[in-house]
């Protein structure tokens, strides 16, 4: 394990007698100090497309014992499967691409990870030094391009900055709110050669990211519990990012307030659990949508009040009182203007909360909650009428129904990548997530062809467990060229595509508000709408990879376990009706009110 | 309403463009920027005008606090600052004008820094509506180019 490596590094330091500050290694070219550099961070993959500019790093890559190079077939597909690394483990993925277009293929996914503020490392080749600002084949300003999307970033300018800025790299992007880091490294100092210093520790002096909540705000969010009486936890990412899962449950069970997630918050609380209401937002569950909004306390954990979980954002829980805990203060007052802000970990806030709750005798409950009974009678009334329902029919399989027979037989344990769109919304409702980082998705950016690399990464962090992409047939073609990534690599994370041969969710939108007038929403082929187009089973067959098709529901639970059951990469394409809409739904800056149910 | 914000950059590749991405990308208004070294020469100090309502002042700081770069963000908001801005200006002044600017200038306590047959130029340093003024006073003259540096701001309770 990289860890162990690491701690086995610092041992050798010290017992050695060289410097405690720092290491001294051989003289290196830059390339290979940098694959150093990363070797000392406990990087075990690098998903990396190779070019012009990045090929020393490659040929360093390449007498790496401890990293393994991943080769993706396309670079955002390399982003995305980082991403997908980062999102299981909670430490940073790595990705790396060539200058230019190399480079540009990255962006998709350094905007992604920096919305859904997933930890990412990502390496570019640049032209040489004097090249640069020449319009060299194959250049692009990327520090330049990547501003906006970025947590830090760096241009190396001399080669002995190597070791230094890696190691911040791997703490910005880490640390606090976790987000994408760029590194755009010049060929020439990557072929220069020089004798690498090793720093133990880095100072940044305008980075804290430890943030410990104010003590005083703590006790009056407990004075306002005590007074509460429709007390309301939303909480998102920041839990999971925090690892504070085990902290959220316990600060849940003593209170005894329900739980509504947001779709980045999806398995920081179990579904499963008597205080769980799902998740919230556009196409959230209804009872809690109406139990946030109509809260008198709304206690906001790790969360960023995104326009998809709030509706019209003046309008959002309006009459009740908001607690937000963040550890970003740009967040706080943000997007919502908020009673009590509270600017800490969220870890550390839950765990002084518990305390506090410990000593004034609030005991931890599995069920049998009596607190606020008018509260859950009301809400226990919203969840008989509102559950989450779809028409199954006999023959043809609905994709709710495939999404529930897969949590049946995966018994809610597997991991569950997706796309972008309907199937990505199914997902999350009729998977019931018990475990922090199970599911892995794009939700601020939405970046259809997310699932399939993301799940290829995923299945590298947790080659323990099942890893499911539920894809769309939109999403799952614009990555497809992985399917040789995963299969020539031998990862083999499983693919279960809602093929209804159309982009469903914009479908949806042009029945809802457009009188169904199709806008280049059909991805089938309109000379012969009898046929299957594409046939991914063809495509299946040219990257070597099992598949098969699913047309009847009675075929689906056999074909299911066969797809669970393959020991490689293997791909599900079940055919769906194209006419079903998620629901419900809270149409664009509406409220809660507007909800639609069928 | 007009904020003048004042910050301590470190000294590095790209940290101007970063602050003001930082600020187009959050679709903020920026009304002057001055960017100079410090007594350290690995930290810049810039100063900012913004103008915004209370909330956007609030987004403001914390956003600039959050790039990583930026290692203090001080806001002068309601606080005892003192402030200065450095203008130069060229203006027409033949020999029936010239002893009228003269006379504004003294009264401004400008300084002329080149005489020209048909121009003189002018500097002045000063608060921002003491500039306003003296620029109004000069526009019958007739400028012909002008120069601004942006606001320069230091605290009073220090």
């Amino acid at each position: 394990m990289p860890s162990k490596l690491t701690s086995k590094k610092v041992k050798k330091t010290k017992s050695s007698g060289k410097s405690l500050f720092s290491e001294r290694g051989p003289v290196m070219n830059g390339a290979e100090i940098l694959v150093a550099s990363l070797e000392r961070e406990g990087v075990e993959y690098i998903f990396a497309y190779p070019g012009g500019c990045s090929m020393p790093l490659h040929q360093a890559l390449t007498k790496s014992k401890k990293i393994r190079t991943i080769l993706p077939r396309h670079e955002q597909g390399g982003g995305f499967a980082a991403e997908g690394y980062a999102r299981v483990t909670g430490r940073a993925g790595v990705c790396m691409a060539t200058s230019g277009p190399g480079a540009t293929n990255l962006v998709t996914c350094i905007a992604d990870a920096y919305m859904d503020s997933v930890p990412l490392v990502a390496i570019t080749g640049q032209v040489p030094q004097e090249m640069i600002g020449r319009g060299a084949f194959q250049e692009t300003d990327f520090f330049g391009i990547t501003l906006p999307i970025v947590k830090h970033s760096y241009l190396v300018w001399d080669i002995n900055d190597i070791p230094r800025i890696i190691k911040e790299a791997f703490h910005i992007a880490q640390s606090g709110r976790p987000g994408p880091v760029l590194i755009d490294i010049p060929k020439n100092i990557q072929n220069q050669t020089a004798q690498p210093v090793f720093p133990k520790s880095i100072t940044l002096k305008g980075y804290n990211p430890v943030r410990r909540a104010d003590e005083v705000a703590l006790q009056e969010m407990l004075g306002l519990i005590a007074t509460a009486k429709r007390p309301m936890i939303y909480c998102g990412g920041g839990v999971l990012s925090a690892e504070a899962s085990a902290e959220l449950r316990e600060f849940a069970e003593r209170t005894q307030i329900p739980v509504a997630t947001t779709l980045m918050g999806i398995g920081c609380f179990p579904e499963t659990h008597p205080l769980s209401l799902k998740w919230l937002g556009m196409h959230g569950t209804v009872y809690a949508n109406n139990a946030v909004n109509e809260a008198d306390l709304l206690l906001a954990i790790g969360v960023r009040f995104d326009d998809r979980v709030t509706g019209k954002v003046e309008k959002f829980c309006e009459h009740g009182t908001i607690v937000h805990i963040d550890i970003d203060n740009s967040e706080i007052n943000k997007n919502k203007w908020v009673k009590l802000p509270i600017l800490g970990d969220v870890k550390d806030a839950l765990t002084r909360l518990n305390r506090a709750l410990d000593r004034s005798g609030s005991k931890p409950l599995a069920k049998g909650y009596t607190r606020f009974p008018a509260w859950y009678r009301q809400i226990e009334k919203w969840k008989k009428e509102h559950p989450l329902r779809y028409q199954d029919t006999p023959d043809a399989i609905q994709p709710q129904h495939v999404i529930q027979l897969l949590c049946e037989l995966t018994k809610g344990d597997a991991i569950i990548a997706t796309g972008v769109g309907q199937h990505q919304m199914w997902a999350a409702q009729f998977y019931n997530f018990t475990k922090p980082r199970t599911l892995v998705t794009s939700a601020g950016l939405g970046s259809m062809g997310y699932g399939y690399p993301a799940a290829i990464g995923a299945k590298l962090g947790r080659p323990d467990k099942q890893v499911i992409d539920i894809d769309g047939d939109g999403s799952f073609l614009m990555n497809v060229q992985e399917l040789a990534t995963a299969h020539i690599d031998g990862i083999a994370p499983k693919v279960i595509i809602l093929n209804n041969q159309h982009l469903g969710m914009v479908v949806q939108w042009e029945d809802r508000f457009y009188d169904s007038n199709r806008g280049h929403t059909f991805l089938g082929d309109p000379k012969d709408l009898t046929r299957i187009y594409p046939d991914y089973l063809g495509i299946c067959k040219g990257f070597g990879v099992p598949a098969e098709r699913v047309i009847h529901k009675k075929d689906l639970r056999a074909a299911l376990q066969r797809m669970l059951d393959s020991k490689e990469t293997y791909v599900l394409d079940v055919m769906t009706p194209y006419t079903e809409h998620v629901l419900p739904m809270i149409p664009s800056g509406k409220t809660y009110k507007d909800i639609i149910t069928e | 309403m007009r904020h003048t914000i004042s910050i301590l950059v470190e000294n590095k590749f790209g940290v101007l463009t970063r602050v003001a991405g930082m600020f187009s990308g959050r679709g903020f208004n920026i009304d002057t920027l001055n960017v100079g070294p410090t007594l350290d020469p690995e930290i810049s100090r810039m100063t900012i005008v913004v103008r915004g309502d209370d909330k956007v002042l609030d987004q403001v700081n914390k956003q600039l606090d959050k790039l990583v770069n930026v290692i203090s963000v001080e806001d002068f908001g309601d606080t005892e600052y003192v402030d200065r801005e450095l203008v130069l200006l060229r203006v027409k002044a033949d020999s029936k004008s010239r002893a009228d600017i003269m006379q504004i200038c003294d009264i401004f306590r400008t300084k002329i820094i080149d005489v020209q047959p048909k121009r003189l130029a002018i500097e002045i340093t000063g608060s921002e509506s003491k500039i306003d003024k003296f620029v109004a006073l000069m526009e019958p003259f007739g400028i012909t180019e002008l120069t601004r540096t942006g606001k320069i701001a230091l605290s009073r309770l220090k």
